[in-house]
Order: structure tokens, then sequence, then C-alpha cells
């Protein structure tokens, strides 16, 4: 069974893997087996050409825009693979690399982005909640839905994705107090990535890390190094398999912009980026894996050119035009439209006659 | 009057058939929960959940952390889990923080996701003066809320459609906002339990000739008391208790004003880009060839809310809707809004 879980996180993020690739000896946290780790990898090489295949949509304009999550891999796909069939994620505008590993279709997943509706996917389907904008509210979602789950009996955990800036906004504290009194199996996981948009950490908060504000709830709390597949992988899976309400803080970085339109050199350095660069989450699980043997050249290529199949189903999706229905604004305000909604409909009708 | 004496019809106060709404629905459908702040033990400040706890037991009936955007926000996750939360705000300007939960997702969910996911929440707010309510106790939000597409408003103006709205607000696929006028939770009337008027129709609670009174809420028996004492002056008033404010019943309201000739609406909210504004209209819009004098209001003053003391100058009130139906163009002169 799980021993008892600490309210405070360590000092330093705890960590399964150094910078360089190099195992850290004395972590507490469980290595994955090495079939995990691959697939680990594997998903991260996928989510990042992914990432940067929406990118390049928005300069052809085939998106309004795009966050990316570049840098952000680990945490994405980490979490998500930890998480049990059964079980539900509430992502942010920021996930979509997570939403694809999950399994949601990849055109599904940027049709919020394309334009065409607010949502592409059913989140019953691969038990995805719709992607957040207004910030922190999806952590209450998760609390309702975790706690639903429990009053009925199911062995069903949420995890919930949040940016370091929504750590501020009173629906995280509403969802860290309510989940800690209801014992809820909720996993917080804050993507700490230096920046609300351009607002540093150093404005955002005034605690140790975002991690001790569990302390206060009486939610047990984990500092992670973000940028460590195996590390990411292994807290979210403990959190998990705990049961109950869990914040993790996740230390990473935004490599890219807050999204294509905004102008990241406005508010940070190059010089502070390149450090990011040079703690790659991706060259830091090829490294290990390369060392161990497990990575070897025909896999690697493999996996190359699957991501690249992968970009070209989202470039084609995406490249093609969808009609879409103007009669279908009406459709679901409503379990049945009102009579105010049929009479609406039928004069925009007219109007398209 | 819907109320009609059957073999199982019951004397009650509001609060008594709002409770009895939920008992019935918890005991029928074991997805109805039902919480809020102090809704449990207590039974709600104004004891409409007394009992419930003890009834059902305290995973169906709860007291959560006292935080109103934390209630609904958790509800939407548990209606996104298949349960049916009803849910409580103690006073209606204390709703107010859940404003975010209910505006953006509450109230958009169904659409976003295209009908995928659909929230049968009920938020139950109590609301109104006249109770000698301090500060942030006494307002009246609803245009707030029909102002939102997705949701449905509705708010009961006797016990009977206390009873019965509720029912039907639990069973609804959609959001519902349950606006409970506090100054009435102790009127007592004939309740009967049975379906009558569909939840989306206004009813005409007073046959008259020659205006319509249009009212909702606590103000229902506000107008009643109006068309009583408009007999004295000759004039034979019609009242309509909308009951839906969202969706708002055109066809039952129009058919009155068409007979009528003569429509004013009343509410205590303030008037300025108030309810009454959309239902004079709507009105204006569909009657207009009927109407022998302009749609008026009578509303509270566009101040926040007085304190106890000033209230009764606030409230609309049954000399300030006769004065209001005398400046109806009853012998052609032409009717003067006051003011500039
Ligand atoms: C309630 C709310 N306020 C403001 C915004 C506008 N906004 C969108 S993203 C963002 C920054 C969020 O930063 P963070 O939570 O750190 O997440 P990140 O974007 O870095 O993933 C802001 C201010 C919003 N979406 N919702």
């Amino acid at each position: 069974m799980v021993p008892t879980r600490e309210l405070l996180p360590t000092a330093e993020p705890l960590s399964l893997l150094r910078k360089d690739g190099s195992p850290v000896e004395d972590s507490p946290l469980a290595m994955p087996d090495d079939d995990v780790l691959l697939e680990l990898h594997r998903r991260m090489v996928v989510g990042r050409r992914f990432d940067t295949q929406a990118t390049a949509l928005t300069k052809q304009g085939r998106l309004a825009v795009y966050p990316s999550s570049r840098g952000q891999e680990a945490c994405e796909v980490g979490a998500v693979l930890a998480l049990r069939e059964q079980d539900w994620l509430f992502p942010t505008y920021r996930d979509c690399v997570a939403l694809v590993t999950r399994g949601v279709d990849s055109a599904e997943t940027l049709t919020l982005l394309q334009g065409g509706w607010h949502l592409g996917y059913d989140p019953y389907v691969h038990r995805v909640g719709p992607q957040c904008t207004p910030l922190a509210t999806n952590t209450l979602h998760a609390v309702g839905f975790a706690h639903a789950a429990r009053l009925k009996g199911e062995d069903t955990a949420a995890l919930v994705l949040v940016g370091d800036g929504a750590t501020s906004e009173g629906d995280t504290h509403e969802a860290l107090n309510f989940a800690g009194v209801w014992k809820a199996p909720v996993v917080f996981l804050v993507q700490n990535n230096g920046y609300a948009i351009s607002v540093p950490m150093s404005k955002q908060n005034a605690a140790p890390s975002l991690a001790h504000k569990g302390i206060g709830y009486g939610v047990p709390s984990v500092l992670v190094d973000g940028n460590d597949v195996a590390a990411v992988y292994a807290v979210v899976k403990e959190a998990v398999e705990a049961g109950g309400p869990t914040l993790i803080e996740a230390l990473t970085y935004r490599i890219e912009a807050h999204t294509n339109a905004d102008d990241a050199t406005r508010y940070r350095t190059s010089d502070e980026v390149a450090a990011w660069l040079d703690r790659d989450p991706v060259d830091r699980i090829e490294a290990y894996l390369t060392a161990r043997g497990l990575l070897t050249p025909e896999r690697r290529a493999a996996v190359a050119a699957e991501a690249e199949e992968f970009a070209a189903g989202v470039r084609a999706a995406l490249n093609t035009d969808h009609e879409h229905d103007p009669m279908s604004l009406f459709e679901h305000v409503y379990a049945t439209p009102t009579r105010h909604l049929r009479e609406q409909a039928a004069l925009l009708a007219e109007e398209l006659a | 009057m819907t109320a009609q004496s059957t073999s199982q019809s019951t004397s009650l106060s509001m609060a008594a058939a709002l409770n009895r709404a939920m008992a019935d629905a918890l005991a029928e459908d074991p997805t109805v929960l039902v919480f809020g702040e102090d809704v449990g033990a207590l039974g709600g400040v104004f004891r409409v959940t007394d009992g419930l706890e003890a009834r059902f037991g305290s995973h169906r009936v709860f007291d959560t952390p006292l935080a109103e955007s934390g209630i609904v926000g958790t509800a939407i996750g548990m209606a996104m889990n298949g349960l049916r939360p009803v849910v409580e705000m103690q006073f209606d300007a204390f709703a107010y923080p859940a404003f975010e939960q209910i505006t953006s997702h509450l109230a958009k969910l169904r659409n976003r996701t295209r009908g995928r996911i659909g929230l049968p929440v009920v938020i139950r707010v109590p609301y109104g003066g006249g109770i000698g309510g301090v500060e942030h106790h006494c307002d009246s939000s609803e245009a707030y809320y029909t102002h939102t597409p997705g949701l449905t408003v509705v708010t009961p103006g006797t016990p009977d459609d206390a009873y019965r709205l509720l029912r039907d607000a639990i069973a609804s696929p959609d959001p519902v906002i349950f606006l409970e006028p506090k100054r009435r939770y102790w009127s007592k009337g004939e309740v009967t339990f049975e379906g009558s008027t569909p939840m989306d129709r206004a009813v005409i609670r007073r046959p008259g000739r020659d205006v319509t009174v249009i009212a909702y809420g606590p103000m229902v028996a506000t107008a009643l008391e109006t068309a009583e004492a408009a007999t004295e002056e000759g004039w034979d008033v019609e009242v309509v208790d909308l009951r839906s404010l969202a969706p708002f019943d055109d066809e039952t309201v129009c058919a009155s004003v068409r007979r009528t000739g003569r429509a004013v609406v009343v509410h205590e909210a303030s008037g300025f880009g108030g309810y009454g504004a959309e239902v004079a209209a709507r009105v204006t819009e569909r009657c207009f060839h009927h109407l022998h004098a302009p749609v008026l209001r009578v509303t509270g003053w566009d101040i926040p809310y007085p304190p106890p003391k000033l209230e009764e100058h606030h409230l609309p009130n049954v000399d300030r809707i006769l004065d209001t139906i005398a400046r109806l163009q009853w012998d052609d002169e032409v009717v003067g809004v006051r003011g500039a």
C-alpha cells in the first residue's frame, strides 16, 4: 500500500533522470518499466511533431491560433500515460498534446482552434473533458466528477491540468479545499512553465513553491522535475493509485511564445530560452534509452517516421475545407430548442434562402 | 387559479412545498443530490431543506465548504458524471461568486459539446426583498440569468407552482435557475402535487377585461391585491403570472394583452435594462395594433437595494401599480413618461 503521504513537497524537485539522461541513483520514485519508457518516448516524439505541425498551420491560416506546449511534452505525455482507462482528463487550451496522447483524433482536437466549433470531440469517448479556457474553472469540474464517481462506487480518478498563472485564481483554491474535505481522487497537475502570458512566477506567487499551497488544504503535494518524463509518469501514477487528492507542481518551460500571436521577446531573454532548450525533455529520455541500448537506431527511425506520418494526417485533415451549417447554431442551446429559438432559426433560414 | 381541491391536495407554505418537491425527487431518483451551505443539519437558513439530510443520508444531502463557485463548479462535474445536483445559493447576492461557472460553463456546455454533455443542474436562489433584510440579502438578480442563453429561469408565485416547478426543474435535462421569492416562503396555499401547466408556460391567475398586469415571483401576490383594489376604480384587471422568465411565454402573454389592450409589467428589480424592458418590447412588437396605450413598467428604482427602513419606498406596491394603471390613456389623455 501507499506510505503516509507528505503534505509538504520536497525542497528539490523529484526526478529520475538528470538533464544529461543519466539516472538519479537515490530517487524515491520508482523507475517505470522499459516498455513504458519506450512508449513515453514514442508519444513525446509524436506529440512534439504534432505541436510543430499545428504551429505551422497557424502560419498558413488553417488555425486561428495555437498555444504551443513545446518543451512541456514530459508533462503532457507522462501524466496522460499514467492514467488508467477509466480515469478522466480535464485539460486546458495548452494541452492539445495531452489530448492526442489520450487518443483524441488530431483534427477533432484542433476543431476549437480551427474555428469550426467550440469543441470537436465527444468527451465521453476518451474520457476527456472539454479543453477549458476560463482559467482554473476546470479544477472544480474535476473535483465534482471524481466525487460523483466515489458516490457511485466507481474507481475513477480525475487528472486536471492547470498553468502556474491559474493557481492564482480563486477556483483553484476552492477546488483544492473541496478535494481535501471530500478526499476526492483528483490529481492537480500544475505545469509551471514560468509564465502566464508575460507575467513571471515572481509576480504570481510568494510561497516557496506552488506545490506548497497544498498544505493549507490538507492535500499531499509533490514538486517534480517537469522535463523528466519518467518522474512525471511515476508521481502521477502514484497519485492516481493513492486514491485521494494530490497537488503536483511540475517545473518546466514554455519554449514558444504564449501563442503564435504573442511576442515573447518583450518579456524574456533568448539566454533564458537557450538554457531551457539545453534541458530538453525529449533529448533527456532519448539519451537514457540510448545509453541503455533500448532505443536502437531502427526504433528511433521508426518513431520519427510515425511522427511524420501523424503530421501528414494532421495536414491532410486541416487542409480540407468543411461546410459549417449555420442552422446548427440553434441546435444545442437547450436539449429541445425553445419556441423562441425555433423562431430565430426560421429567421436565419429566411436570410439564407 | 391552478390550485384545485383534489383528494391529494394539502395546504402548505411555499417553503414546505419546495421541501416536499426535493424530498419526492430524492425518493424517486437515486441520482438526485441536494447540497450547499447549511443545507444539512440546519435545513438551510430558510429551512427549505429541513429534514432531508436525516431522511436521505449525508451522501445525498450535505453541507459543502463555503464557496459558491465551488458549489456550482463541482455540481457541473457531478452532472457530467451522471448525477442531478440541486444546489442552494444562500441568498441572491451570494450567488455572484458562482457567476463565472454559471455563465461560462453551466449555460454553455451543452452547446459547446454539440449536445454531448447535458447538465441537469438546479440552482435554487432565494431572491428579492420585502423581509427587512440588510444589504446583500435582497437582490433581484433575474436579468443576469435571463440574459444568458442556455439557462432556463423560473420563479414560482404560489406554493402549488413552487412544488410543480421544482419537480419539473429537477427533471429538466438543462440547467435551471430556480428563483424563490423569499418574502413568500411562509405564504400558504393549496398544493396538488399533480402535473399541471408545463414549466415553460405562463398562467392567468385572475381573468379581467381591461388591463393585463404581468408579474412573477414575489409580485404575483401584489398584482392580485392590486386587481382586487382596482375594482373600486372600475377596472377589471387580468393578472398573468409568468412562472417561466426564460423561455418567455409570448403566446399566453400576448393573447391576454390583445384581449385587454393594455399592459403593465411589474417587478422588484431595477427597471433600467431589467427584465420588464424585454417584456415591454416583446409585447409591443407583437401587439402594437391592439394596444390603447404604451406598455408601462412598475419596478424598483435604479438604485442599489435600500436598507430595511427604506425598502418600502423602493418596492412596487398596490398604490404604485394602480397609479400606473391610471396612466394607461383611459380618456385619450396622452401617456406621459415621467422624467425627461
Ligand atoms: C479567467 C481568465 N482570465 C484571463 C484569461 C486570459 N488568459 C488566457 S491564458 C492566460 C495565462 C495563463 O497562464 P498559465 O495559467 O500559467 O497557463 P499557460 O498559458 O502558461 O499554460 C491568460 C491570462 C483567461 N483565459 N481566463
